[in-house]
């Protein structure tokens, strides 16, 4: 296993696109990172990066203490399990999982070893002389995942390999890859544009923007203390409302950004400020609330309260704030301030 | 709407038809008043085309050339193909715009030097003073062909391959050329059906009924008094078959090739 | 240490080279051959005479010559006259195979048939359709009284011309169809259903949402189409040898009359470098056309 350290690496393409900005990220041996961020961000750019398949313009990449920045993607001894799979399909399971094995020049024995091993972890015993064309959508992935454990590399690179299963999948194979993790302890750098996944499985996650990082930390910490307001509202499900104009009794005398997320609005009678009802979504166990803040801008603000406490649209009603749950941003940079 | 549609098959397939049938129509009654359906078959021209006229010598001069253009052009344009859709190196699109324009060089301007070249090297009215200049046109063709082929190969197969550890060479040779033969078919189909139709060179650069190819062959056909159009079109009919053979079982290539070629552009 | 950017370029080269040397060898180095060997005169029925440099007469010889010009003239005049009519046979072509739905494969092979039979061949059949004996396209035209009995194509400096831009065009309106086909296939049906329930019938439907989507498709086809034409050989020296006289001659021709029937390669090699500009010049023609309708599009 690995650790991967990123210093400063910028990658511009031939058409003048410039992928990523001079990133530094060290993603430590046995650590889940994810990398998250809206299309276009560079995530995918970074993870082939580390991979080899681009190189970067400047910057190194280290694995462990070697620089590889120079090396191809066959000296890394890295695994990639790519959104469409990217199975040989000429080839039976069994071929597609031993070929990396066989281009090593591993032994037959060996290679016949650990194929039965994985197969067995991933439940593919069955499928071993099958075609990819053969499989399903499901079984397809635990093939890649399965290719990439027979190699025993370095590192594992995933590029949003979940998009491609249907949702119901999703959360089963999410599980699947936790305990994996947990079971061998590998390291992993995992893209996705889904921050629900990346708060699901990640150690750490690396919120990406228009080629740089805008913050890295444990999932916890940039839910609870995103660094600038991007991260808040990227991060969190529904984002965060933020208040350039606060209702009255709330204004900051630096003029601060006030930020809230939905989960903390308190809707009751004895509530400070008054708002009307715009719309109420029901969620089932909850309810997402569309209202309309009087004296703020912007006046639109979401909440969620528990489905039986949802009030009626287009009624007034008045709503506050949870203590200590307010985050504060600066108004001309977006960075966190202290309250 | 089918009557439409059978009205213009009929149109461009009549000629075809009528060569057909002429050809196994007798000489005397080829002059007489035509009619649709041969009333009499007679294979005295087919006859006259083999005997007479030795017509397997060209058939087995144009195979020869034709297929040794294709197979020594098919591995060396794959080659760059691949190297000009995958790889980034110096003067991509140069070379890009250098092969289109040589595929659009007029076959006339270079008959002078290739005409004057082989003769120096005594390679005139042989199989190997057709195959080279055959290569002006073929490699082009197969280069653009292949390499809107190879645009169109998912990339994350080669990436696959080379993260397990393949170099680009054994990516190409293990991953990517078994999965691109129906690309290499139909490239290799055009590329022969080329050769095979090629009349200019052919023309030019043989001198002798020893050597010529098909199409030579029958557009210099001499009769005592006039033109024999009974062998004339019976020798057409020979040359058509093989094109007629690779149409009928390979058409979806065909089309595959040209319109992958075309929307390259 | 050798970097992967590093070996994959110099993969590259590799790969390039064996097909760019092909190509210099037996393209690159004639053309420029044929420029030089235009620069002098060089009678191979003559050999004692030499190969002296004469420069430019040979073009200047060109430029004057009535027999070049009128074959200069007949070569543009025949692309701008039958490429117009492969576009627009083509595309109904393609009309027609798009909509039909069982027998497609069939209509398809039987319309590449033209198009993949030797130009040889196509010379030949129409040769002998329009042959004043056993034509059969006469027959009709005679019974109807709209010919006389004694007529025949290939006497007429103008008549002559029919069999060949027929043949031409039959032999090409396939392959614009097949370029135009898969064109078509890739125009979004909704596009048609939402114009449908605008108001509009099938031929505005035509003028204006499938034109316009195949115009790339149709500049591709126009181009490979022209330079075809302008290169026109093989459908000329068979169907009527430039005759009557050198009345179908095009310029293609005429080179290869001075270069193999009279042996003089340094005036036939001038020709053909005429014939290499018109080309080139057709072609950056159309590059700039190209270029500036795509900055109108903007």
């Amino acid at each position: 296993m690995a650790a991967i350290a990123l210093e400063q690496i910028a990658k511009t393409y031939p058409n003048g696109h410039i992928a990523v900005k001079g990133v530094t990220l060290e993603v430590r041996d046995g650590e889940f990172m994810v990398l998250v961020g809206p299309s276009g961000c560079g995530k995918s750019t970074l993870l082939r990066l580390i991979a080899g398949l681009e190189t970067p313009e400047s910057g190194r990449i280290r694995l462990n203490d070697d620089d590889v920045t120079l090396l191809g993607p066959q000296q890394r001894d890295l695994a990639m399990v790519f959104q469409s799979y990217a199975l040989y399909p000429h080839m039976t399971v069994r071929d597609n999982l031993a070929y990396g094995l066989r281009v090593r020049r591993t032994d037959s024995g060996a290679i016949a070893a650990r194929i039965s091993a994985v197969a067995e972890a991933l439940e593919l015993e069955t499928l071993l002389d099958r075609r990819p064309s053969q499989l399903s959508g499901g079984q397809r992935q635990r093939v890649a995942l399965g290719r990439a454990m027979v190699r025993e590399p370095k590192a594992f690179l995933f590029d949003e390999p979940l998009s491609n299963l249907d949702p119901s999948l999703r959360a089963q194979a999410r599980a699947e890859l936790l305990r994996l993790h947990r079971r061998l302890q590998t390291t992993i750098v995992y893209v996705t544009h889904d921050q629900e996944e990346a708060m699901t499985l990640a150690d750490r996650v690396a919120v990406m923007r228009a080629g740089s990082i805008e913050q890295v930390g444990p999932p916890l910490e940039v839910y609870s203390r995103p660094a600038n307001t991007f991260v808040a509202r990227f991060i969190g499900s529904p984002p965060m409302n933020l208040l350039t104009v606060p209702p009255d009794g709330l204004s900051d005398p630096r003029d601060a950004i006030i930020g809230v997320r939905p989960h903390d609005v308190r809707l009751g009678k004895g509530e400070p400020f008054r708002a009307s009802v715009d719309l109420v979504e029901p969620r089932g166990h909850d309810a997402v609330v569309h209202l309309s803040l009087y004296d703020a801008k912007p006046s639109a603000l979401l909440a969620v309260v528990s489905a039986p406490k949802a009030p009626l649209p287009d009624t007034e009603v008045r709503v506050g704030f949870r203590p200590d749950s307010m985050h504060f941003f600066d108004p001309a940079s977006g960075a966190r301030v202290n309250p | 709407m089918i009557a439409v549609r059978a009205v213009i098959v009929g149109a461009l397939l009549f000629p075809l038809y009528w060569m057909l049938v002429a050809s196994f129509t007798t000489e005397a009654r080829l002059f007489e008043a035509p009619s649709l359906v041969p009333t009499a078959i007679s294979l005295e021209h087919y006859r006259a085309l083999f005997d007479t006229r030795d017509f397997l010598v060209p058939v087995r001069n144009s195979l020869v050339v034709a297929g040794f253009t294709t197979i020594f052009v098919i591995p060396i344009a794959a080659l760059c193909a691949y190297a000009l859709a995958r790889m980034p190196f110096r003067g991509k699109r140069l070379l890009l715009a250098l092969v289109l324009a040589v595929s659009m060089f007029p076959q006339i301007s270079i008959v002078a030097p290739l005409y004057l070249g082989l003769r120096t090297l005594g390679l005139l009215n042989t199989y190997p003073g057709l195959v080279l200049p055959y290569l002006t046109f073929s490699m082009p063709l197969a280069i653009w062909l292949l390499t809107g082929f190879f645009r169109h190969f998912p990339r994350e197969l080669e990436e696959a391959a080379m993260l397990d550890g393949a170099s680009r060479f054994r990516a190409l040779r293990e991953i990517v050329l078994p999965l691109a033969a129906p690309g290499l078919a139909s490239t290799a189909i055009l590329t022969f059906l080329y050769c095979w139709n090629e009349f200019l060179f052919a023309l030019s650069f043989t001198l002798g009924p020893e050597r010529y190819t098909v199409p030579v062959a029958i557009a210099l056909f001499r009769g005592r008094y006039q033109v024999p159009w009974g062998e004339v079109l019976a020798g057409a009919i020979v040359a058509t078959i093989p094109v007629v053979i690779l149409v009928l079982v390979f058409q979806r290539h065909i089309v595959a090739g040209l319109t992958a070629g075309a929307t390259k552009g | 240490m050798v970097s992967f950017e590093t070996r994959e370029r110099r993969t590259a080269v590799a790969f390039v080279t064996p097909a760019i040397t092909v190509i210099a060898m037996v393209a690159l180095v004639p053309i420029a051959l044929t420029f030089w060997e235009a620069l002098h005169s060089h009678d191979l029925r003559l050999p004692w005479l030499g190969r002296p440099f004469v420069g430019f007469d040979n073009f200047a010889e060109a430029a004057g010559d009535g027999r070049f010009q009128a074959a200069f003239v007949r070569t543009i005049v025949f692309a701008l006259v039958t490429v117009p009519i492969e576009i627009a046979c083509g595309v109904a072509l393609a009309l027609v195979m798009h909509s039909a739905i069982r027998g497609r494969a069939f209509v398809r092979a039987a319309a590449l048939l033209p198009w993949a039979v030797p130009t040889v061949v196509a010379a030949l059949v129409w040769r002998f359709m329009f042959d004043g004996q056993a034509g059969v396209v006469n027959v009709p035209l005679r019974a109807v009284g709209m010919m006389e009995a004694g007529f025949d194509w290939f006497v007429g400096p103008l008549t002559a011309w029919v069999p060949i831009a027929l043949a031409d065009i039959w032999k090409s309106t396939p392959f614009v169809a097949v370029l135009v086909l898969a064109g078509l296939q890739t125009i979004d049906t909704s596009l048609y259903e939402a114009a449908a329930m605008d108001g509009a019938g099938r031929v505005r439907q035509f003028f204006t949402i499938t034109l316009p989507l195949l115009r790339p498709v149709l500049v591709v086809a126009t181009a490979f189409r022209a330079l075809d034409a302008l290169r026109l050989f093989d459908l000329a020296y068979v169907l009527t040898g430039g005759g009557p006289g050198s009345s179908t001659e095009p310029l293609s021709l005429y080179a290869f009359i001075a270069l193999l029937q009279r042996l003089r390669f340094g005036y036939g090699s001038a020709i053909s470098i005429a014939v290499f500009l018109l080309t080139l010049g057709f072609a950056l023609l159309w590059v700039r056309a190209l270029g500036r309708t795509l900055e109108g599009d903007r």
